[in-house]
């Protein structure tokens, strides 16, 4: 990191705490990887003054599975299920951005059917990324024990008519495993997009209602306002993407900047907001869920006709195979940029990837925690860390 | 030998009769605000254990009994073990001087209001006791917490309980609920401002959301009762609903009439009843509705707001029973 977007924020997250105020008489306090609001198994070193925090060190790791070495092992057809668990709140975005990559790389075509159904499954994934977000919030800030859990609960009500319409398509309700190289693996069955619509106005008349639990509340705000500002530069610097991004006021999202699948036919509106607080972040989601609903909507109505999936259907597990070559491919999940650089050639007689590497959005959001919670409180470490809105088995892997 | 002298005799019958009944209130007072809390976040609440679940307090109790006793390597252990008694012990001794009825007090004291605000001072020590002998960091922050915001609130809380001594000129809560029996209830003239005060400054006392910082389970973990297992947790669960209960009695009695009916209908413990229960349901309303605040805007809020507010307020009451008569109000 720069020392000069450091200094601007007054914040240094290397600090050398030896020359700190001696009668300050230091606490360090390790936040988790136990802890109820760590978002599973994040761990956070601070130094408190009082309850001040004068250094956070953040360290993620709890989490990690070996998922890139495991697909090295694994050959392009078989990598689906395991990046199911990646974003575990989103799982179908992974499942998009690892199957793009390996289309990249296998050169494999996808119809249109199965690009508009990838769309509609992403941006679906969306609201119910986003309505989890909120109502995990809402246990950041209001606690288990209170109105947090109203507005959590709430969530997640609708969140589970998502993975009814999922479960409908897919026969799963999380771990779908339903894209594959080159297509879909389940087509949509009859009456579903009447379904959808029925849930999809459903969420969007009870947006309001979350929102007089949320951003409309006065203590929401007070808790929210002038805490954790990111400056855009330095999440630029960082690597933020997604919603945290745009929060800080950069105008970016590579659903309309590198249009991929069924973007380029539809007008993605993007939502930003310029203070990069924890409000600002809360703002942008929500306007971001409202969105999604509108395209959801848009893409079940215009759903063309045609086959799910390009080219032979696939029998065995080594049926793709690449000598060499690379790709990357970004697509922009509901958490930001996730990325997947993969090199073929590998084992299997080249029916696996010789190196693959994600890069989740997740882990970039938790690079700011050092300079985002230096002068605020515990309370402040838990809004702000909810706000980022990481998931350890993206960040971890 | 001597017969038992006859307040003692008093004090120990409605002592027992009414440490029952509040006891009994609160332990379906924890059942009634699960299951409220189930129809607010579109689910059932407690329906297994007897009728929709109406014998899960003492479900909740068996199971907390049963539980392993842990007392950390490192606490003190005589603070660790004595305060979660002391925590209820202090609510409990509160209720001795609020009159459920004309003639239902364990004790009618001269000296009531003080009673109650001194014994809600010390409520503070065995929280924060148990903050510090637990030998853990989190606990150590919710008992520091817990002091900062007791003492705090302790002050807005007092000088609000001042405005129904001035009006009724006694201290002995009964003689103002005879008061307000005799003229209006208080929080239908300028004591509205105080019963507002009053009722904000309780639910910080009583750690309830949106003041509920001690706790804070969701920074905290669990405040001080981090360290604390089975029944020894039960009991500063149980305080906190009784001191939620107790807080509802005491701004019942002072501002809202106690004992006293409306509509010409009997006066009786009843009313005192209906209307504890009936603050009670707002706190808990008040509770799966909000989330809570940061420490420091819970400070502004007291110190920017409740106490000039109050200490305003004390003066107007002052000056405006000093001056009724001669502006010949009756």
């Amino acid at each position: 990191m720069t020392l000069a977007s450091a200094a601007r924020l007054g914040v240094d997250p290397h600090r050398d705490l030896t020359d700190y105020d001696p009668e300050a008489d230091l606490m360090v306090l390790n936040m988790g990887p136990q802890h109820p609001s760590t978002h599973g198994v994040f761990r956070v070193k601070l130094y408190l003054d009082g309850e001040t925090i004068v250094r956070a060190v953040p360290y993620v790791g709890y989490l990690h599975r070996g998922v890139e070495k495991l697909l090295e092992e694994l050959t392009f057809v078989q990598a689906t299920p395991i990046v199911d668990k990646n974003d575990y709140v989103s799982p179908m975005t992974n499942e998009q951005a690892i199957n793009m990559a390996f289309e990249a790389l296998l050169e494999v075509e996808v119809p249109r059917r199965a690009r508009y159904m990838r769309t509609l499954f992403a941006e679906m994934s969306r609201i119910s990324s986003h309505l989890l977000w909120l109502a995990t919030f809402g246990i950041d800030m209001g606690g288990a024990l209170g109105g947090g859990t109203t507005l959590f609960l709430h969530c997640f009500r609708e969140r589970e008519s998502i993975l009814d319409l999922f479960e409908l398509v897919t026969g799963a309700r999380f771990h779908y495993n339903t894209h594959t190289i080159g297509g879909n693996r389940h087509d949509i069955p009859a009456g579903w997009a009447k379904r959808v619509h029925q849930a999809l106005d459903l969420i969007a008349s009870r947006v309001d209602e979350y929102l007089d639990l949320s951003t409309k509340n006065a203590i929401f705000v007070a808790r929210t306002r002038g805490v954790g500002t990111l400056p855009a530069k330095l999440a630029l610097e960082l690597g933020i993407t997604g919603p945290i991004l745009r929060a800080s006021g950069v105008d970016h999202d590579l659903r309309r900047d590198a249009p991929f699948h069924a973007y380029d036919e539809i007008d993605v509106k993007v939502q930003t907001e310029q203070a990069g607080d924890c409000l600002a972040r809360a703002h942008v989601r929500i306007r971001e869920l409202s969105e999604s609903i509108r395209l959801s909507k848009l893409l079940v109505d215009g759903l063309p006709e045609g086959p799910i999936c390009g080219g032979r259907p696939i029998k065995n597990p080594t049926q793709f195979k690449a000598k060499d070559g690379q790709a990357y491919v970004a697509l922009e999940t509901p958490r930001g940029e996730l990325g997947t650089y993969v090199i073929g050639g590998g084992g299997n007689k080249g029916a696996s990837p010789y190196r693959l590497k994600i890069r989740p959005p997740s882990l970039h959001a938790l690079a700011a925690m050092p300079y985002l919670l230096v002068g605020g409180t515990i309370s402040d470490a838990v809004v702000i860390l909810g706000s980022l809105d990481p998931i350890m088995g993206e960040a971890d892997r | 030998m001597n017969a038992i002298h006859p307040i003692v005799l008093h004090g120990l019958i409605y002592g027992g009769a009414i440490a029952t009944v509040l006891l009994t209130l609160t332990a379906w007072g924890i059942w009634f605000e699960r299951k409220f809390a189930g129809r607010m976040q579109s689910r059932l609440g407690p329906t297994l254990v007897g009728w929709v679940g109406l014998l899960q307090p003492l479900a909740d109790a068996a199971k907390l009994l049963q539980k392993e006793d842990l007392i950390p390597d490192q606490a003190d252990r005589t603070l660790y073990l004595a305060s979660p008694p002391l925590t209820v012990f202090f609510t409990l001794a509160t209720v001795a001087v609020i009159p459920f009825s004309v003639d239902v007090a364990v004790a009618n004291l001269p000296i009531g209001v003080l009673w109650i605000l001194a014994l809600g001072g010390l409520m503070v020590f065995p929280v924060w006791t148990a903050g510090w002998a637990s030998a853990n960091k989190y606990a150590l922050l919710g008992g520091m917490r817990a002091v900062a915001q007791g003492i705090s609130y302790e002050i807005p809380m007092v000088l609000s309980a001042l405005v129904p001594v001035i009006f009724a000129g006694s201290m002995d809560v009964n003689e103002i609920v005879t008061w307000q029996a005799e003229h209006h209830w208080l929080v239908l003239g300028p004591g509205l401002f105080a019963f507002v005060i009053f009722f904000v400054s309780s639910l910080a006392e009583a750690n309830r959301i949106p003041f509920d910082i001690p706790e804070a389970e969701s920074e905290l973990v669990a405040g001080v009762t981090t360290e604390y297992s089975g029944m020894r947790f039960g009991l500063f669960y149980m305080a906190e609903y009784l001191h939620t209960l107790v807080a509802s009695a005491v701004a019942s009695a002072l501002f809202l009439g106690g004992w006293n009916g409306l509509f010409g209908l009997a006066d009786g413990i009843h009313w005192m009843l209906a209307k504890t229960l009936a603050l009670f349901f707002m706190i808990t309303w008040v509770r799966w509705s909000l989330v809570r605040f940061r420490s420091d805007q819970l400070m502004r809020l007291c110190w920017i707001y409740l106490v000039p507010m109050s200490l305003a307020l004390v003066m107007v009451s002052a000056l405006w029973v000093y001056y009724e008569p001669m502006l010949g109000g009756h």
